[in-house]
């Protein structure tokens, strides 16, 4: 890989892995993520893929190798990491709402309790987003009132609110009623097509074929194949992926 | 009884005030509310102690709880009283001596209910904040306390009752609360220690009753404007 790829890349893995104890859960990963990039990771369970994204905001440590996050070290001792984690949103598979806090509360939490923004510009744009998201009218009510596609949409806010360069999507649909993963990917979609960075490790297909850059496949704590959506369900003959492929089908 | 509450309602409310010193329920609302109000901050501090990522901390917190919750509270009043003297070589009043005790012994116990609420949060509501860049201190005091504290609050409710009722223990160093002031009351009376006694534990029932509904009440009512189930 040359310096000129480097630079551009708002995400790069250097060489990275991970264990716990005995386990390595990443091994060598390098990976390069350029800026406007939708890169979708997928892989069977255990494969390291939600550890990989997780290392990205330092919300797992790792052992060996270096994460440059827009031109930052992540897991360098000297690094801000409070600072850095605004630059980079974060969505949960489980959305992770606060439940004692208002809608509107949620999603001002970081730019007033830690960016110290005025409030009145903070909730204005916590209101431009919730209608970006289609929940414009549900400001005021607490989470508890709201099914699992809009506490996902919340959450989405609310990773927006600290206006990231990347974001980081963490099997967003993967807790939801079928009838409601439709209204988070079209929420997804849209931040897509406004040229928003994003890694979204992912069991929808279909997403990933529509909306995709990049596929990152994993298995077993390594990347198999990283290549164009087109690559990899059409003419990848790569064993592993093509077993995963025919799994994802089964369910589906 | 109710000649017993027209005769001596006055004794059981504020003791000999205002000819003497204030006791009765007055005292005992007074050395319970300090003891409630005072433990509660010791008992947060604790509490994050003894999950703290210092393994210091963490020991100092389990000892001295450990330590507290193996003594009774009698032993710890009668050890404050007579201890704290010699060694400061100052004398200290039987209320602060009470209060002092108290405030030691609820915070153990508190530190182990909050404690409980804290280590129960799904992992994520932490996560969810660090995400964000928020630091540790706005972390545990916008996500996790106001969640834990709430989510204890039957429990706190069990040890601030506790709290009120182990006031009585006062009596033992005569401080002027409403145990003592019952017993002067049927001191002066003599002959009819099972209704005066009846009124003493009414008085303590009627107050632990209106504190536990009313935090029940102010629970219920913040579950359902959160939607929580």
């Amino acid at each position: 890989m040359n310096a000129t790829v480097r630079d551009a890349a708002i995400v790069s893995f250097d060489n990275v892995s991970k264990w716990y104890g005995e386990y390595r859960a990443l091994e060598n990963i390098s990976i390069d993520i350029p800026k406007g990039q939708v890169v979708v990771v997928c892989g069977p369970s255990g494969s390291g893929k939600s550890t990989l994204i997780r290392t990205v905001n330092g919300l797992e440590p790792i052992q060996e190798g270096r994460i440059i996050l827009d031109g930052t070290d992540v897991h360098a001792r000297k690094t801000d990491l409070n600072q850095l984690r605004q630059k980079v949103g974060f969505v949960f598979q489980h959305f992770n709402l606060f439940p004692h806090m208002s809608v509107l509360d949620n999603v001002t939490f970081a730019p007033i309790k830690i960016q110290k923004k005025p409030k009145d510009e903070a909730r204005d744009f916590a209101r431009k987003l919730l209608d970006r998201v289609g929940l414009a009218e549900k400001a005021d009510t607490f989470p508890g009132f709201l099914s699992g596609g809009q506490q996902q949409r919340v959450a989405i806010a609310r990773a927006l609110a600290l206006r990231p360069p990347v974001i980081l999507f963490d099997e967003p649909t993967s807790a939801l009623d079928p009838e409601m993963v439709g209204e988070v990917l079209l929420v997804m979609k849209s931040l897509a097509s406004e040229g928003m960075t994003m890694v979204c490790v992912t069991h929808e297909m279909g997403f990933a074929r529509e909306v995709g850059d990049r596929i990152v496949f994993m298995d077993q704590g390594k990347v198999i194949l990283d290549d164009t959506p087109d690559q990899f369900f059409s003419k990848s003959d790569h064993p592993r992926v093509q077993r995963f492929l025919a799994d994802i089908r089964r369910e589906a | 009884m109710i000649e017993i509450l027209q005769d001596y309602g006055l004794n059981f409310l504020v003791g000999q005030y205002p000819h003497g010193p204030l006791g009765g329920l007055a005292m005992t609302l007074i050395v319970a509310a300090l003891g409630i109000v005072l433990s509660f901050p010791i008992a947060i501090i604790f509490a994050l102690a003894r999950i703290s990522p210092y393994r210091s901390l963490r020991w100092l917190s389990k000892g001295v709880v450990n330590f507290v919750r193996g003594i009774p509270l009698l032993m710890l009043i009668f050890w404050c009283y007579f201890v704290i003297p010699i060694v400061t070589g100052y004398s200290v009043s039987g209320f602060t001596t009470l209060v002092v005790a108290l405030v030691i012994y609820e915070a153990a116990y508190l530190s182990e209910i909050i404690r409980s609420g804290i280590e129960a949060l799904p992992k994520g509501q932490t996560e969810a904040s660090q995400a964000l860049g928020g630091s540790y201190a706005l972390t545990v005091r916008s996500v996790i306390l106001p969640q834990a504290l709430f989510n204890v609050l039957p429990g706190m409710t069990s040890q601030f009752i506790s709290t009120i009722k182990e006031t009585s223990l006062g009596y033992v160093i005569a401080v002027n609360e409403l145990t003592f002031s019952a017993n002067q009351v049927n001191n002066m009376l003599l002959t009819q220690p099972l209704q005066v006694f009846t009124i003493l534990a009414a008085t303590y029932f009627l107050v632990c009753f209106v504190l536990t509904r009313t935090l029940s009440t102010i629970e219920t009512r913040i579950r359902r404007n959160r939607g929580m189930a």
